[in-house]
């Protein structure tokens, strides 16, 4: 017999569902607007048309790609430095370790305008770094990594990979083929999660992109961010401040708190 | 195929200065089950990991394997078996994948190790477990597969950390027995770690009984608990009745009455007794008021105040007195025996 379920039970199931819509409601009316022929005379009068998708896929393919070239980019770094300082986090119970793990996340609780500005400022004049794509990649592995590491470090310690590599080692395990056999497959899950989580936000970080391509300025990459029209935005709400720049670019970057996050 | 190991003065100090092992001077015959035993926190382990090759001695100490130096090989080319208090088995892995796994290593082709796993499950009576994942085994499944994973690259030296502990009594029993079988089968040498003094009398054919960084005993069962070397291990294995009092005119003397003196010195004395060499006896020469009787089932303990300083036990057959009641005790020999210092 299924227990009855009381005006309680309604009541969580209505409040939830109204979360829901006003969560999703908004995404619903972007992507509403974006298949309207004329949004102007609304969706109903004009009806619904792909040309907007095509035009807007015609003007930045380029640029999308770019981002998801980026994100890939950053997955590859954060995966190569992620996993073995999550490794070697998860092997170490020592205070340093966990004071390295807490340094680990600081860039997490900095606004990327902060560490974007910080990169131009420490890497701004080093030959034609400042002016490459891995510029923008170092902002956006510093962001991320804590991601990884995190995600990885917290599925090590629940398989107690410590004593399993000492299992693996009275088999005759070295380190290298307990890496293999024993390391990465338990840690899998994690590994998995962080880098779901590191090209989410690797794609959705605008801020730090923005300062830094700035920097770019003729990169396409700049590109990207530009495409969300947030600096001509900026400009118009006169919340940019003056801050020293590059010489090439002009002096428009914002350093306001503001942390809008749009999604094309 | 099975070792001899030898400690010399082997010691460890942890990282942060603390001295887990004192230097030890240990021998661990060919063959031969040596239980360690002791509280926790007194260099058990600590010592197990020295043998194993997860730790390395202070300077001077070596650890031997049949003469060999093996100081400081790391555990992997030690060739001994493992077995974790908490299995330890790698859940990516199958039972089979597990039990293989050190053969896989050793490139053992592939026909052979798995008639190698099947043989292992077989002897450890699991074999329809070969394809089970680890997380749906039981307790006492893992610690088979754990048994079977160690033993099936058929190591010099089988080292056990607390390999019963974490199962409940009546399958802790049930596997006491059958490890206890497999060692004698395998001849293998084996060295586990217990705080359990009943495994420990079980299993080893040697206990060594350890506390606070160093052996306080090493001997069989039999030597640990007659003839004790400290008065910690007279306690700590087994229970223990301490009989303090005077010697005079062949007795001792007790707030209870009198033992016979069995050989102890005139004078003041700290005699002890096990439970089992006291009975109840209407012509004892020494009386005390019994507080407690626990129905054992197939014995009465019974705990006596007023015969010595402290409660005194024994055990008994049939008819247990009551508690309030009035008893008369005797002592068997070789009871009272002195009871050895700190």
């Amino acid at each position: 017999m299924r227990p009855r379920r009381g005006a309680g039970f309604a009541a969580g199931v209505a409040f939830t569902g109204l979360v829901a819509v006003f969560l999703i409601f908004p995404v619903f009316l972007s992507v509403l607007a974006g298949v309207t022929a004329n949004y102007q005379r609304g969706v109903f009068a004009s009806g619904v048309t792909l040309a907007w998708v095509e035009r807007v896929l015609d003007l930045y393919a380029h640029t999308i790609g770019l981002s998801l070239g980026l994100a890939l980019a950053t997955l590859a770094c954060t995966l190569v430095l992620g996993v073995p300082v999550a490794y070697a986090l998860a092997r170490n119970p020592g205070r340093l370790a966990r004071l390295a793990e807490e340094a680990l996340v600081m860039p997490v609780a900095i606004p990327g305008i902060a560490t974007g500005l910080a990169l131009i400022l420490a890497w701004g004049a080093v030959g034609g770094f400042r002016t490459h794509w891995t510029f923008i990649l170092v902002g956006h592995v510093l962001f991320t990594l804590p991601f990884m590491v995190r995600a990885t470090l917290a599925v090590m310690l629940a398989v107690n990979l410590p004593t399993l590599e000492e299992a693996a080692r009275s088999l005759g395990a070295g380190f290298l083929a307990r890496f293999r056999t024993v390391v990465l497959p338990n840690a899998a899950p994690g590994i998995l999660a962080g880098s779901l989580m590191v090209v989410t936000l690797s794609l959705g970080e605008f801020n730090m992109t923005s300062d830094a391509a700035h920097a770019v300025h003729h990169d396409p990459a700049g590109r990207a961010c530009r495409l969300l029209r947030l600096d001509a935005a900026r400009d118009r709400l006169g919340l940019h401040a003056r801050l020293p720049g590059p010489a090439r670019s002009p002096p428009r970057r914002s350093a306001m708190g503001i942390r809008p996050r749009l999604r094309p | 195929m099975s070792v001899a190991v030898d400690l010399r003065a082997c010691g460890f100090t942890h990282a942060d200065g603390t001295r887990a092992l004192l230097p030890t001077d240990l021998a661990i015959r060919a063959g031969e089950t040596l239980a360690v035993l002791g509280p926790s926190g007194c260099g058990k382990t600590t010592l197990l990991r020295l043998i194993a090759g997860l730790a390395f001695p202070d300077p001077p100490g070596r650890v031997l394997f049949d003469g060999r130096d093996v100081t400081r090989l790391p555990i992997e080319r030690r060739n001994v078996g493992m077995v974790f208090q908490s299995y330890a088995l790698f859940p990516n892995l199958d039972v089979a994948g597990n039990v293989g796994y050190g053969l896989r290593l050793r490139n053992v082709p592939r026909a052979e190790r798995e008639e190698r796993v099947a043989r292992w499950l077989a002897m450890m009576r699991i074999p329809e477990l070969a394809h089970r994942r680890v997380d749906q085994l039981s307790g006492g499944q893992r610690q088979r597969v754990a048994l079977a994973r160690a033993l099936a690259v058929e190591p010099g030296l089988l080292l056990l950390d607390e390999p019963l502990t974490a199962l409940d009594a009546k399958l802790r029993e049930e596997l006491r027995v059958e490890v206890s079988a497999l060692l004698r089968e395998l001849r293998i040498t084996a060295v586990f770690v217990t705080h359990d003094q009943a495994e420990a009398m079980a299993l080893g054919d040697r206990v060594a009984v350890m506390r606070a960084g160093r052996i306080e005993q090493v001997g069989t069962a039999e030597e640990i608990y007659h003839r004790p070397a400290t008065r910690f291990v007279a306690e700590f294995v087994g229970t223990l009745n301490v009989l303090a009092g005077t010697v005079q005119d062949g007795a001792l003397h007790l707030p209870g009455g009198t033992l016979p003196a069995n050989g102890l010195a005139p004078g003041p004395a700290v005699a002890a007794c096990r439970p089992e060499q006291l009975r109840l006896d209407p012509e004892g020469t020494l009386s005390g008021r019994v507080t407690a009787a626990f129905f054992l089932g197939d014995r009465v303990r019974v705990v006596i105040e007023g015969a010595a300083a402290g409660p005194i036990t024994l055990e008994t057959t049939g008819a247990g007195p009551r508690p309030g009641d009035i008893v008369r005790l005797s002592a068997a020999p070789p009871a009272p025996w002195r009871l050895p210092g700190p």
